[in-house]
């Protein structure tokens, strides 16, 4: 697929990679062999009936395909660009085996995108009727986009309430501008919103008002899904020095506040210099990418584990490493050096080596007895990972939870212990991925729709 | 006083007026209760601005010690500001702010009328409020705003409330009358005795602490007014309540940002505070953290005043 030049897009905000042309995706449709038992399907949490689409789009039928997915999936042109294809579809593609497997993704995306440039949108979805039954959603990322688009589509009242003053959790706050442009993900919302949904926002449940009054005022049903958004800190020495970011601040002022238009814009950020960013997932990846667009001279990804355990995508690994972000891997801080105003300047690292395998079946890092080192640093940008934020769990009560903080749901249905109460996406899961939060908030529709035909049968 | 708004006559006895605690949403959830629309504004000196905004969900679950985040314009900041009053029968709620930077002004600048682009809460943890018997409620410059509702709170629960309130100068001493009504004593102590006794608010909570017995502390001010009462009764073994005002973005726990260490721990002021026990914060990393933007905050200050 073709891409901006590294060298170039390391210091811009554009989309990186830049689709494919029709003619483009016409051939790589074409090495696709329509397999009978669709091996690829399995591995697709939304299950798209991606031969046929892909059939379609070999034929250069663009609008059937993009029918195609878009009855599979409400937000193609995102996961299109942002699913990890390589643990999904596509690794269960018969192609990989011979010469790469099929681009399930980057067709996906060509066709959603086609869609949107080439059709017309939907016109506005007729009011639900007055005796609609009300639903309300709790948080406007992925899962909570697709239960509620979902729901109006059947004819339910939905009401979706967010805590920050803009729709879309991690694609609008978290993931950056050059892999998810903002256009395309505020068209992806116009169409959910276009089909009945209501958006509030600016309101952040469990303080603006409970999950239990939502209930005693009207609504007939919840879904919770707010997300996997509290940052995980180190707990290690000088992690309160002025120039170390948990990685969700970092993106947020970017991303939500546009602090790279400071002073234009209100949000201010400390342009970094030489900085480290500590993790290896995707969101490690998108800090350190951002980090070079904001002007660093040197971004370093540091990672206690080694090349094979990473857990980002591999297209955001080889996108990083073409622009220039340089790997310290089987390396961990422990501590954060500053300056006697209290700003970070060093960051002190051991080396690690890999032993057994642990329970995620990756092997367990220990650290090498002497290796310390330092690195200068003037940021540092945690990115170890994520938990459900406490204040639902907090003020709901007799909502059951896990040890860990994540809400305990029935798999297929994402049922709570509450009655009427839904969960789903990385709230239930722990933080995961688009795809699966979405599939989540699906599955949870399908069984709120037969709640609550049950319910007003019974009433 | 330059005033937009008739000062409207407003019983200051409650920090809760209307309703009481019924808290059924039927009515208020649709888009006009997310139009927040200023009501009143009033200069209370130079710099410090009263707001009255309509925010009808906020009003009517918010508590004493909670604040909101706002951003008067699309391109500004998220700021956090207390919650000073809460009228669930008008559905609004009451600001007071001083003008110190770009996002301040901005909002400073609206007028009666017009609407902020987006206002949350409540946030925070509450005020724990009990009986402790006689609080001193000490509060310097724009912290008396914040100091108000929890010393009302804490009168209400029975306390005998001795309000020590300070500013540089008569002129920027702020709430007087409110102080005065919220309390059993007020001591006012200005830098420069051109309204109370002449020194600082320590002097006065010093003063205070000999002659009677104190049983619990609350400081709200600029951290170097906090930071001086701590020593002050730490040293004389009086627990100590503080309102910490570190840099925030979401105000819900999700970026870490607003970490201040407590005790040695790190806590998020914006969910386990604003809150916090004054004997075990640690003062020289808050310090620190509050001066991150200090270079930018002037630039956008310059930004702002170069385009108007
Ligand atoms: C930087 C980053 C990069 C990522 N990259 C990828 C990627 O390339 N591919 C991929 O598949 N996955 C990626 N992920 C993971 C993916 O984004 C998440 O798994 C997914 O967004 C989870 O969706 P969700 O709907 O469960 O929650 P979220 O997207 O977290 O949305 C939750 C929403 O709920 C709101 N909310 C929270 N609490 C409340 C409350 N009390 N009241 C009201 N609203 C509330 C939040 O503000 C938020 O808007 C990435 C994650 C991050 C952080
Ligand atoms: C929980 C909480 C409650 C608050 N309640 C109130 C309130 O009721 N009324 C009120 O006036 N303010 C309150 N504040 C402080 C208020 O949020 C800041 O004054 C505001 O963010 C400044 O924004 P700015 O863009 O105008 O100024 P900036 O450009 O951010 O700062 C300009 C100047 O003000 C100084 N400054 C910045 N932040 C603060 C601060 N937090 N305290 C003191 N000086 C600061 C800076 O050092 C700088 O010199 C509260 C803060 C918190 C965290
Ligand atoms: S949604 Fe994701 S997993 Fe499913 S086909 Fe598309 S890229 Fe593959
Ligand atoms: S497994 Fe690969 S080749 Fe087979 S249908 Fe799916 S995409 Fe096509
Ligand atoms: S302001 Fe972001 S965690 Fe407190």
């Amino acid at each position: 697929m073709p891409e901006q030049d590294p060298q170039v897009r390391a210091r811009n905000f554009d989309e990186v990679a830049l689709g494919y042309s029709e003619d483009l995706a016409v051939e790589e449709a074409t090495r696709c062999l329509a397999c009978k038992n669709k091996p690829c399907v399995r591995g697709c949490p939304v299950n798209i009936d991606i031969p046929a689409f892909i059939q379609l789009v070999a034929e250069r039928r663009f609008k059937e395909a993009a029918e195609v997915v878009a009855q599979a999936n409400a937000l193609a042109a995102i996961c299109g660009r942002v699913c990890p294809q390589e643990e999904q579809c596509e690794k269960y593609c018969v192609m990989a085996r011979v010469n790469g497997p099929v681009a399930i993704g980057r067709l996906e995306r060509f066709v959603a995108d086609w869609a949107r440039e080439n059709l017309p949108q939907n016109g506005d979805r007729p009011q639900p009727s007055p005796d609609a039954q009300k639903v309300a959603v709790v948080g406007a990322g992925p899962a909570g986009l697709t239960c509620a688009g979902d729901l109006a589509a059947k004819g339910y009242r939905v009401c979706v309430f967010e805590a920050l003053h803009e729709l879309g959790g991690v694609l609008r706050y978290g993931i950056p501008e050059f892999r998810l442009p903002r256009s395309i993900l505020d068209a992806q919302i116009e169409s959910i919103r276009r089909m009945g949904v209501e958006f509030y926002t600016n309101t952040v449940v469990g303080r603006t008002f409970t999950i239990q009054q939502l209930l005693e005022s009207g609504f007939d049903a919840v879904f919770i899904g707010t997300g996997a958004g509290a940052p995980v800190f180190l707990n290690i020495p000088g992690e309160e020095l002025n120039g170390v970011y948990a990685a969700n601040e970092f993106l947020t002022r970017v991303n939500l506040m546009n602090a790279k238009d400071f002073p234009v814009e209100g949000t201010p950020l400390k342009r970094p210099r030489r900085c480290a960013v500590i993790g290896a997932g995707n969101t490690a990846m998108d800090a350190a990418r951002t980090a070079l667009r904001l002007g660093a001279e040197e971004v370093t990804i540091v990672y206690r584990r080694s090349r094979e355990e990473m857990p980002a995508r591999a297209e955001e690994l080889h996108h990083a490493e073409e622009e220039g972000v340089k790997f310290q891997l089987l390396t961990n801080p422990v501590e954060f050096i500053g300056d006697e105003n209290g700003w970070l300047q060093r960051m002190r690292c051991i080396r690690m080596e890999l032993g057994e395998p642990d329970e995620s079946g990756r092997r367990r890092p220990h650290p090498v007895p002497g290796s310390e080192f330092e690195m200068e640093v003037d940021t540092a940008i945690i990115a170890v990972g994520q938990t459900p934020n406490p204040l639902i769990r907090q003020t709901t009560e007799g909502l059951a939870v896990e040890k860990w903080g994540g809400i305990v749901v029935d798999e297929k249905t994402g049922a709570t212990s509450i009655p009427g109460v839904f969960a789903g996406g990385d709230v239930a899961t722990g933080a995961a991925t688009v795809i699966t939060a979405m599939g989540a908030g699906r599955r949870s529709a399908i069984a709120i729709d037969e709640y609550l035909k049950a319910k007003r049968g019974t009433s | 006083m330059h005033t937009d708004a008739p000062h409207s006559a407003r019983k200051s006895g409650d920090w809760i007026s209307g309703n009481g605690h019924s808290c059924r949403l039927e009515g208020l959830l649709n888009p006009s209760s997310y139009r927040f629309e200023i009501l009143e504004k009033e200069r209370l000196s130079e710099t410090v601005v009263r707001m009255v905004i309509r925010a009808p969900l906020v009003a009517a679950s918010a508590r004493p010690g909670q604040f909101l985040l706002i951003r008067p314009l699309e391109h500004s900041e998220r700021i956090p500001l207390t919650i000073s009053h809460a009228d669930r029968s008008e559905g609004a709620i009451t600001i007071i702010f001083q003008e110190v930077g770009a996002t301040t002004r901005e909002l400073g600048a609206l007028k009666q009328g017009q609407t902020v682009k987006d206002l949350v809460g409540p946030l925070g943890t509450p005020s724990d409020i009990r009986r402790f018997g006689t609080v001193a409620c000490v509060g310097g410059g724009v912290g008396i705003a914040v100091m108000l509702p929890v010393a009302r709170a804490l009168r209400q629960a029975g306390n005998r409330v001795v309000g020590i309130i300070g500013a540089r100068t008569k002129d920027l001493l702020i709430l007087e009358r409110e102080m005065s009504e919220a309390s059993d004593e007020l001591i006012v102590m200005t830098d420069d005795g051109s309204r109370g006794g002449k020194g600082l608010v320590t002097d006065a909570l010093a003063d205070l602490a000999g002659r009677e017995r104190v049983d619990h502390c609350y400081a709200i001010g600029p951290l170097p007014m906090m930071h001086a009462v701590c020593r002050l009764t730490k040293e004389k073994a009086i627990p100590t309540t503080v309102s910490l005002d570190p840099v925030m973005v979401d105000g819900t726990g999700m970026c870490g940002g607003c970490r201040v260490t407590v005790g040695g721990e790190a806590k998020f002021t914006c969910v386990d505070g604003p809150e916090f026990d004054g004997h075990l914060v640690d003062w020289d990393t808050l310090r620190a953290r509050k001066s991150i933007y200090r270079d930018e905050e002037r630039l956008a200050l310059e930004a702002r005043s170069g385009k108007t």
